[in-house]
């Protein structure tokens, strides 16, 4: 791509060669009207209304791109009469409800009328019924939709559901004589629009789909709403409080969306959560799943004297990664000055990893992030249930399916119905558990300049290979001649007469050959199936960039050092750019703030987890600390870059601030720490009030800052070792959580509520012979627990999962570190 | 328009101020004006009026609280909220408008999801002692529902309990009676309305 030059309205302005007129206009602060486009997503072509005149000729400015020297007119008369028009359309048979809409005040239709500047209406057709549907979480009133097919096309490009589509609408036709009065592409826009509604893609009653409620946010009127915050509260009313998502390491910039609880009660409370759609996605967690405040009405003095006594008597401080960067700071300060032990297995197993890693690329951090994975063309999963694990990684897999052309393969022994729905152009090879070694060593045969790889892979890769003679059936075409009799019209008679006519044609005809052809046995290794050397062939064509994204199974693996070693190869001989997903909502940033250890001592504090004494933001601790969506504070992401997040709800109580400094650490506010971030670790030394959170308009993230990659060391000679290759027997348990679920906290979320247990696929719950709602112990070799067997029609395969959102269940304690395991399940 | 007339701060054409004779300041001055008042008989000087209009019989007070003017249809006393004529239920659709324009940020409503669907507003309330009757409230209402009555006798412990949503609404009887008043002040179709509004065509 290339920079060219385009004049918009007399305006000179610079844009990328192939960018759509409407993207390079919004970058420059120009405004072309339009409803139906969504950034990053392909454009449906459903409004119109973003009629421009380029070179003197009418083009939709969503789906014309850019060419140099090209000359933009936003506005004729012409296009002025076209838009008018279509939003009179859309203004036909409009209910007047604004007074009850929730949309009211945000409402695009509202805004666009009102811009337009419609003051009558000259269009009418005779209404057909159209129900409101209720579809669970999502609410739709078809009276109001104006299909501009929004939902449709974000759900499909860029989530990946495919849940909604258009359906008829069953109305009667547009009268003909609006054919010839009326303008040309408002009649095209309404003849679409009057036959369909959004429907259901499976056609059942209740949608089913990973409920992330994009299709609600993206709504422009108020046809798609959530059913929970359905007639709550008007826009307008709600003030926004702009943060970061504290469920997962994706770090999705929200804005929480808060209002005084009721007419006694005037203290804040948090509506809804909002997402600058345009440019990041949320999953369901992040917006349902906001309620997890830690509601303290006052400070528990006993309990912060009880609290500071159990710091002077620990050796231990045992946490999770739901917290921020400057409490991990403060826990490390406190490490540094008492000498505790810091205990996190999971960012340890990160950290671990990330050395690793380090050691060989020589960085101290992985190279890419999911921008360039939205970018890429070519995506490879390894080692993660990508749909739970990071749903924002998921959405760059598919959005690079279904806007780049792209292809990907996704590796996992768990079988995901949603990765499979993304396309032909996803391959997923579900592998036996261990084998993501053979994975990787895969990916550096078929991916990495083996000129440059060090010799003794490229010798052991070379050891799978074998040549083998096979016969091959290979269907061809042969000419074949044959005379047949036709029926012809003599012209000279005008009769009809038959003619004996030659014929050739192609006849496809069978033959055996024998072949010589080379067999991997990695291939055979991690089960790939037989068509996968022509797939990825097909897959590879026309291929530019290539993203690989890496997760937590890969972090316990017993193997973790090997693998980190070849990840970091693989990044280092290949186009593949490298993505790690950090297992917990600020894994990344604990793992590069604190010196982490291995095993607890004799007296423990937990912080969000269980200690001797424990310090909660869950309110079933011994303290009360406030969540993350109470404090200020930095969170780092998946894409390296430190998020500031707002208190979106007061907190009442003390915080881990007021511990430290009563042990003598000093600081007025947990944000003095933020600038004060170790800057060898790459973190920088920019105070909290500094740091920005916003989207530009040309799509730009203006949040916090990027982590420094520092250099490392690199280790002398590259050791590998090879494929370790015990098979797990028997049935087999993942420690994976439903999507939605990511933690103890979206447990506690009212608007989640998702059941813990056992769960297992449908063709897996019919074979097994268990039924769902039984109680089964699930045991393995290091200990067993009881749980309830449901139903997931979200994962297939013979793999049960068990989550690890509910603290109950306890279901880490079945595993010894690596996230499959084997186990029997059995009936009670 | 010219604002030169809004420059001209000069109001005294057609004005003029009383002849007021100078305030006393000393002791002796402040005597003399007690003494010539007390002498002066001023004060018969007004029974010689109550007892000129006694006997005439001619009096234009109003016998307040048994007798009551007519209070204008802008007047602006505590609001009420109006019912449907049609079907007895409640305007009020909860759309916020009144919450939103109060400038003395004095409204707040609550809202949920009926069984029926519907948007319902659960609570209203208006906080009367910010309130400053300035009718904008009324004047925003799409529906009509919230409006100022004529109420302005205003006795209780507690401001609070002028606005009891219960109290503002038209009890049920009075509507049936017919007895509900439309509201004329601000915010209220004007007469004619019908001539001068384009209207939208109808495909049945």
């Amino acid at each position: 791509m290339s920079s060219i030059t385009i004049n918009i309205d007399g305006r000179e302005i610079q844009t990328q060669e192939g960018e759509f007129i409407l993207n390079a206009a919004r970058a420059n602060d120009i405004f072309i009207p339009a409803i139906c486009y969504l950034t990053r997503c392909s454009p449906t072509l459903a409004c119109r209304i973003c009629l421009v005149e380029a070179d003197g000729k009418q083009v939709y400015a969503c789906n014309a791109k850019a060419k140099d020297g090209m000359n933009i007119t936003t506005s004729t008369e012409n296009i002025e009469a076209e838009r008018r028009a279509i939003m009179e359309v859309y203004d036909v048979n409009h209910p007047l409800q604004c007074g009850v809409c929730d949309q009211s005040g945000e409402c695009e239709l509202q805004n666009y009328t009102l811009e337009i500047g419609v003051d009558s209406q000259s269009y009418a057709i005779k209404d057909v019924e159209r129900e409101v549907k209720d579809w669970g979480h999502i609410h739709y009133d078809p009276a109001l939709c104006i299909v501009c097919e929004r939902c449709v096309t974000v759900c499909k490009d860029m989530i990946g559901d495919n849940s909604l589509k258009t359906v008829a609408r069953g109305s009667d036709a547009i009268d003909n004589e609006y054919k010839e009065s009326m303008p040309k592409d408002a009649y095209a826009m309404w003849n679409k629009l009057n036959k369909s509604v959004i429907g259901l893609t499976s056609g059942a009653e209740m949608l089913d789909c990973t409920s992330c409620g994009e299709c609600a946010a993206v709504c422009p009127v108020g046809a798609l709403v959530d059913t929970d915050f359905m007639y709550k509260s008007n826009a307008w009313e709600l003030k926004q409080v702009p943060a970061t998502c504290g469920h997962c390491s994706a770090g999705c910039q929200i804005t929480y969306d808060v209002k005084h609880t009721s007419i006694e009660n005037s203290e804040d409370k948090i509506y809804r959560v909002m997402n600058e759609w345009n440019y990041v996605s949320l999953c369901g967690a992040g917006r349902y799943g906001f309620d997890y405040d830690n509601k303290v009405q006052a400070k528990d003095e006993v309990a912060f004297t009880n609290a500071i006594a159990a710091f002077k008597k620990a050796d231990t401080v045992a946490f999770t990664s739901t917290i921020t960067n400057e409490e991990a700071f403060i826990l490390q300060s406190l490490k540094e000055k008492f000498g505790y032990k810091l205990v996190n297995p999971e960012a340890k197993a990160f950290q671990t990893f990330l050395n690793d890693y380090s050691e060989v690329s020589g960085t101290s951090l992985y190279g890419s992030d999911l921008h360039e994975a939205h970018a890429a063309d070519f995506i490879v999963s390894v080692g993660t249930a990508l749909k739970s694990d990071n749903p924002n990684a998921r959405y760059a897999f598919n959005n690079s399916m279904s806007m780049n052309k792209g292809a990907g393969l996704y590796f996992h022994p768990l079988k995901d119905p949603i990765i499979d729905g993304m396309g032909k152009s996803v391959l997923s090879i579900s592998h036996a558990p261990l084998a993501e070694e053979a994975v990787l060593y895969l990916l550096l045969d078929l991916f990495a300049d083996k000129s440059k790889l060090p010799a003794s892979v490229v010798e052991y890769i070379a050891s799978f290979h074998s040549e083998k003679t096979i016969t091959v059936e290979e269907t061809i075409k042969e000419k074949v001649v044959e005379i047949v009799k036709v029926k012809k019209v003599n012209e000279e008679t005008g009769e009809e007469e038959e003619v004996e006519e030659e014929k050739t044609s192609m006849v496809p005809k069978k033959i055996s050959k024998e072949v010589q052809v080379d067999e991997n046995r990695l291939l055979e290794i991690v089960d790939a199936p037989k068509n996968f050397t022509e797939s990825l062939e097909k897959f590879l064509a026309k291929k530019e960039s290539f993203s690989l994204i890496v997760g937590p199974d890969l972090y316990t693996h017993p193997r973790a050092k090997n693998l980190a070693r070849l990840v970091a190869l693989l990044e280092k001989y290949s186009a593949f750019k490298l993505v790690m997903i950090p297992s917990l909502t600020n894994t990344l940033g604990v793992s590069l703030i604190c010196d982490l250890d291995e095993t607890r001592g004799n007296y423990t504090i937990g912080y969000n987890t269980k200690g001797d004494f424990t310090l909660s933001a869950l309110g079933d601790g011994d303290l009360d600390m406030p969540a993350i969506n109470q404090q200020e504070g930095t969170l780092t992401s998946i894409d390296k870059r430190v998020n500031p997040t707002n208190a979106a709800v007061a907190y009442k109580g003390y915080e881990l601030n007021d511990i430290a400094n009563a042990l003598g650490l000093d600081a007025k506010l947990t944000i003095d720490y933020t600038s004060k971030l170790p800057t060898c670790k790459g973190f920088k030394s920019e105070h909290f009030d500094n740091l920005p959170n916003r989207y530009e308009n040309d799509g730009t993230e203006v949040r916090g800052y990027c982590l420094d990659t520092i250099t490392k060391d690199l280790l002398s000679e590259v050791a590998v070792e090879s494929i370790l290759e015990p098979k797990l027997e028997g049935s087999i348990i993942y420690l994976v959580n439903p999507v939605r679920q990511f933690s103890e906290f979206t447990n506690i979320s009212a608007n989640l509520k998702e059941e813990s247990g056992i769960y297992m696929s449908e063709s897996y719950l019919k074979s097994s012979g268990f039924n769902e709602g039984d109680i089964v112990k699930v045991k393995t070799q290091n200990g067993e627990l009881s749980a309830k067997i449901i139903c997931d029609n979200k994962i297939e395969g013979e793999i049960a999962t068990l989550p690890t959102f509910d603290s109950n269940l306890n279901s880490q304690a079945l595993f010894s570190g690596y996230r499959f395991s084997t186990a029997t399940i059995q009936g009670v | 328009m010219s604002i030169e007339q809004f420059k001209n701060r000069n109001v005294s054409d057609d004005y003029f101020l009383v002849d007021i004779e100078d305030y006393p300041t000393d002791g002796w001055g402040k005597f003399k004006r007690v003494v010539k008042r007390t002498f002066q008989g001023e004060l018969f000087v007004g029974l010689w009026v109550v007892l000129r209009e006694m006997i005439k019989f001619d009096i234009h007070t109003v016998q307040y609280p048994k007798e009551k003017m007519p209070i204008g249809p802008r007047y602006r006393a505590v609001h009420e909220m109006k019912r449907l004529w049609e079907s007895g239920t409640e305007r009020c659709i909860g759309c916020g408008l009144c919450e939103k324009i109060c400038i003395s940020d004095c409204i707040r409503m609550e809202t949920r999801i009926d069984e029926n669907s519907r948007k319902e507003v659960s609570e209203y309330s208006i906080n009367l002692g910010r309130c400053i009757f300035c009718g904008y409230c009324a004047e925003v209402c799409p529906e009509l529902a919230i409006t100022h009555g004529g109420r302005y006798e205003n006795a209780s412990e507690q401001r609070a309990h002028f606005v009891m949503y219960e109290d503002m609404l038209t009890p049920i009887d009075m509507l049936k009676a017919g007895q509900q008043q439309e509201f004329d002040g601000f915010g209220a179709i004007t007469p004619h309305e019908d001539e001068r509004v384009k209207k939208t065509p109808l495909a049945y």
